[in-house]
């Protein structure tokens, strides 16, 4: 049993990373959690691909509305400043590099930047892509929180995807439950490793050549 | 005066041919024009094509349509969901036809109809099997992937507040693609909670202006397909 990073953990680690005054785009999954755990004096502007600016956490029985729902088609609410746009304006703000930070799960990060995460490729699967194409593509920073390996102990950081791609070279910095990781011109570097957690572990458990923390 | 009122939803969709190509807006549950849907059950038209980013949910709205096999042909981003029934068991039969747009390229391409763009070139897609046998070009040194517009004969739409004269505004995120499928469609129609006398909408507050507009139906108190779902109700 392995020391790490819980989700939680993960996920404020992540939060630690994002700029005060940041436009943030939160994927489903882990990476919701980052709006938990916003650091002390800092305020993230939350954009969701269906159509607004501002959004805010889920609300209560009593506040929800039927007609206010993020990109997961949760209900959510909508703090003061928010906006609301249509999907032209929503990816425009996406494509046209006006999001500073995406936070995405992933199935795949490849050393070279290249992110798998929408399709198995299975046939028979029904093919579902949403808006993860035109995020990776448009969003100034691509992080990925992932757990290191599958439920089967396979390396989700591999030397090339196997999945069909999302995007292309576009993931600057990976959250595992081991270690944070940057995707550099020259591979995979560890920055940050998890309590309790070593290289060693971290390089075995990983599909691609890793450099260690300088 | 103009006025594009029309009586009920059911002479609103009465000409909605065999064959046609029809725009719904909504995402997901919000926005979902689901009175106007069932009119288009009603009416009975067949061998449509549908553009919506989903595929519906339950056996209501847009699910319904499909199940009552009225599609052959979807065109959305993303097809299933938790409550998606219905379009994948059609989909696994080979029944129904997909064609699958990343979502902000499925905005723009309807955006681009109504702006009289033939087609643009975006990153999203580039280097993908989505992009496969689709044109790309180099713009100052980065790839793009070329998109055609996509257009259609109607759009159906909800909307918050309609006056005569085809001024609109939406509710909160049920504006989503609604806005985009107006300027596209050759004949928009609309059904909206509240019908108001023209002036009754602030010019600076108008989000759709009424010349993408066609047809007005007031449908005042509204169904909502996670409602519907939730007390397990089916259409028809």
């Amino acid at each position: 049993m392995s020391a790490g990073w819980t989700r939680e953990q993960m996920a404020a680690r992540a939060a630690q990373d994002i700029p005060d005054g940041s436009y943030v785009n939160l994927g489903i999954g882990i990476p919701e959690l980052v709006a938990k755990f916003v650091p002390e004096g800092r305020e993230f502007i939350y954009h969701t691909e269906n159509g607004m600016l501002g959004m805010g956490p889920p609300p209560s029985e009593d506040e929800r509305d039927l007609d206010l729902m993020n990109a997961g088609k949760k209900y959510v609410t909508a703090l003061p400043g928010a906006a609301y746009f249509h999907h032209a304006d929503s990816f425009s703000m996406i494509r046209g590099g006006h999001i500073d930070v995406c936070v995405l799960g992933t199935m795949q990060v490849a050393a070279n930047g290249d992110i798998a995460n929408w399709s198995t490729g299975e046939p028979g699967a029904i093919p579902a892509v949403g808006g993860a194409m035109d995020l990776v593509q448009g969003v100034k920073n691509i992080y990925v929180i992932t757990q290191h390996t599958t439920k089967t102990g396979e390396p989700k950081l591999v030397e090339r995807c196997s999945y069909p791609l999302t995007g292309l070279g576009v993931v600057s910095r990976i959250y595992t439950d081991l270690a944070v990781v940057d995707v550099t011109a020259r591979g995979f570097r560890v920055i940050e490793l998890a309590p309790g957690v070593t290289f060693e572990e971290v390089e075995r458990k990983t599909g691609a050549p890793i450099m260690p923390a300088e | 005066m103009i006025d594009k009122r029309c009586p009920s939803v059911a002479e609103a969709v009465a000409d909605i041919p065999d064959g046609a190509t029809v725009m719904v807006g909504g995402f997901g549950a919000s926005g979902s024009p689901i009175e106007l849907i069932h009119a288009l059950i009603d009416h009975g038209a067949r061998d449509l094509t549908v553009i919506n980013n989903n595929t519906g949910n339950g056996e209501v709205g847009l699910a319904a349509l499909i199940g009552n096999g009225q599609v052959c042909k979807m065109i959305c981003s993303f097809p299933r969901s938790s409550q998606s029934k219905v379009f994948p068991e059609l989909y696994k039969q080979g029944r129904i036809e997909l064609e699958l747009v990343p979502q902000g390229t499925l905005a723009e391409r309807i955006r681009a109809a109504g702006a009289g763009i033939p087609a643009f070139y975006t990153p999203t897609t580039v280097g993908t099997v989505l992009a496969e046998g689709k044109e790309v070009r180099e713009f100052d040194g980065r790839p793009y992937v070329m998109e055609p517009w996509l257009q259609a004969d109607f759009a159906l739409v909800k909307c918050e507040m309609a006056d005569p004269v085809g001024n609109l505004t939406y509710n909160k995120t049920a504006r989503n693609f609604s806005p985009l499928m107006c300027m596209a469609a050759r004949t928009t129609i609309v059904q909206a909670r509240k019908l108001v006398p023209a002036g009754g909408i602030d010019p600076e507050h108008v989000v759709t202006p009424g010349i993408f507009v066609n047809r007005i139906v007031e449908v005042t108190d509204p169904v909502h397909e996670d409602l519907l779902i939730a007390a397990g109700r089916s259409y028809p």
